[in-house]
């Protein structure tokens, strides 16, 4: 990191072994990405009526056994399920964010912090069976049958919440004081600087934040498979069940083979491409790495 | 007047929303508590499930949980550490591969668990032969909790103050000692908030051993035999068996009980870390 490179024989053995390391690491994602562009690129690159990448993506049909591998409706409703959740997720998450920098007092506010941390940290299978045996009836007595696309909705966006709301304070921790002496300068009240400055002023850091959180949410498989219902159609109202794509791969990759086993692995390729676009959008929203602090 | 009753307003409603984050929040856990102990008892710890599940406990699937826990463990610390260790002591700043490592560290946090079960399925199960395995499923969670490790010690590493580098020099100590005997003891609460953290995103994955360690609820006889960890077994009794749901409850408190500690552990390295940084 300083001076000249070191010339002591072991420190040359250690740099070159630590740097194979990190070649081991890069290769890594290489393989990731290589296996999954192998296994699908049959079904992707096929130009008959049913394969190629055209089809399985504006395709209507999931009939695997059949041959035909739309995932159409299943795009739709990982993007609608995400959607939705981002959608509650969002003012919830800010709502956290200002009580615990604005209202909370210090003792109440370290408690909160600490409870959206363990919230964060809760597996997503618990928020699953939560879900499946609490608030599926409760929406099922209401309008049956309740697997639905409202679940899903409702037990994602309880799971990005604590994202939004932690990358949100620490945008708003590290603003510069300034801010707060001008606008208490200028007599604004609290509400008045909290809309107007701060969230304005955090505005990058809250963007990374929000895309972040999409990204867990669109990724996630375990809580949606278990209360989504799991119906492959495209998302027509709230108190319909639907299937999303990871829900599909989870389903199904067990007794899948040959093409069908193509298409589940091109879900994967879609899925991770859409992931890493907004990963690498909020890296340029935030200017900074994605992983800066460990816990957000 | 009417000013005075906007800011009771906004102040009643930012504050309502997080008090009802903190309620639903605690609805989820009292509720696994108390559907929990209903089922629990330190006999469900150690004895075989019988009639899939309904009955019996959970024996076996706790120790497959530890050996694949043990596995990932195993390979992804050492890799890690040497990765952090390159990337915050040996590469040079402008050094073009040290910024793609950082990148692809960044991209691997990223990647969706049930792709990693993809890539594992594939990769581990079917093109090395290790066919369902606990061996195949461990390797799966060490290439998911690699980039969290890494990154947490990369930024341990090089919150080290700079005199303790510059001391190290003028002590004419090779860098590799300096590396060891050093730099890494200062940095030793960040990677053990980084194992921490893996640890715990290793007991909660679910996706990415589904298809990877598989659903045997058997004693694994040895790392090649399939087996059942803690969250699928969740997973299946919830969805897969009607009537598991008392024993998925049981499952899933000493699942969120061991989180929780893990947490807390990893919280208070942290803590402690920050705190000799700020003090130095």
């Amino acid at each position: 990191m300083y001076g000249k490179p070191s010339t002591s024989r072991t420190d040359r053995w250690l740099a070159a072994t630590l740097q194979l390391f990190t070649t081991i690491t890069v290769l890594l994602l290489i393989t990731i990405v290589g296996f999954l562009c192998l296994e699908s690129w049959q079904l992707i690159s096929g130009s008959g009526q049913n394969t190629g990448i055209f089809a399985l993506l504006s395709g209507q049909d999931w009939y695997p056994l059949e041959g035909k591998f739309g995932m159409g409706p299943m795009i739709l409703a990982s993007l609608a399920v995400t959607f939705g959740a981002i959608c509650l997720a969002l003012p919830i998450g800010l709502a956290c964010a200002i009580c615990l920098q604005f209202y909370a007092s210090r003792g109440i506010a370290r408690w909160f912090e600490l409870a959206l941390i363990l919230l964060a940290g809760i597996p997503s299978v618990i928020f699953g069976l939560w879900g499946l045996t609490r608030l599926v009836p409760i929406i099922g007595s209401w309008q049956p049958p309740g697997a639905s696309m409202l679940a899903a909705i409702l037990v994602l966006a309880l799971m990005i919440c604590p994202t939004v709301a932690l990358t949100t304070t620490a945008a708003l921790r590290a603003l510069p004081l300034s801010l707060t002496a001008g606008s208490e300068a200028l007599g604004l009240r609290l509400p008045t600087q909290i809309i107007q400055v701060y969230l304005p002023a955090a505005r990058s850091g809250i963007i990374s934040g929000v895309l972040l959180a999409t990204a867990r949410a669109l990724g996630e498989t375990m809580a949606v498979l278990m209360v989504a219902g799991n119906v492959v159609q495209n998302p027509s109202d709230l108190f319909s069940p639907v299937r999303v794509l990871t829900a599909n791969i989870a389903l199904e990759m067990a007794y899948a083979m040959g093409d069908h086993r193509g298409s589940l692995f091109a879900s994967g390729l879609l899925l991770t491409a859409l992931v890493w676009i907004l990963s690498l959008w909020a890296n340029r929203a935030s200017g900074q790495r994605l992983l800066r602090a460990p816990y957000v | 007047m009417s000013k005075r009753w906007f800011e009771r307003c906004f102040q009643l409603l930012i504050c309502g929303l997080a008090v009802c984050v903190v309620a639903v929040m605690g609805w989820v856990l009292i509720d696994v508590i108390i559907q929990g102990l209903g089922h629990f008892s330190w006999q469900f710890l150690v004895t075989a499930p019988i009639d899939a599940g309904r009955a019996g406990g959970i024996g076996p699937i706790v120790v497959s949980t530890l050996l694949i826990l043990i596995i990932a463990l195993t390979v992804a610390l050492p890799l890690g550490l040497a990765v952090a260790v390159w990337l915050a002591e040996f590469a040079a700043r402008s050094s073009r591969f040290a910024r793609i490592s950082g990148v692809v560290l960044d991209v691997l946090a990223g990647v969706p668990s049930i792709v990693f079960g993809l890539f594992g399925n594939a990769f581990f199960c079917v093109y090395l032969g290790l066919g369902y395995s606990l061996l195949a499923g461990g390797l799966t969670l060490a290439c998911m909790i690699l980039p969290i490790f890494t990154r947490t010690c990369e930024i341990g590493l090089r919150a080290v103050s700079q005199d303790w580098r510059r001391g190290t020099a003028a002590l004419g100590m090779t860098k590799a000692s300096a590396v060891w005997h050093v730099l890494l003891p200062a940095a030793r609460p960040a990677v053990l908030a980084g194992m921490v953290l893996g640890i715990g995103r290793a007991t909660a994955e679910t996706a990415a051993l589904l298809f990877t360690s598989g659903y045997v609820d058997r004693m694994p006889g040895s790392v090649l035999d399939s087996g059942r960890a803690l969250a699928v077994h969740i997973f299946d009794l919830s969805m897969n068996v009607t009537g598991g749901d008392g024993a998925a409850y049981a499952s899933a408190l000493v699942l969120v009980v061991l989180i929780i500690i893990l947490n807390i552990l990893a919280q208070q390295l942290t803590d402690r870390w920050l705190q000799q940084h700020s003090r130095a």
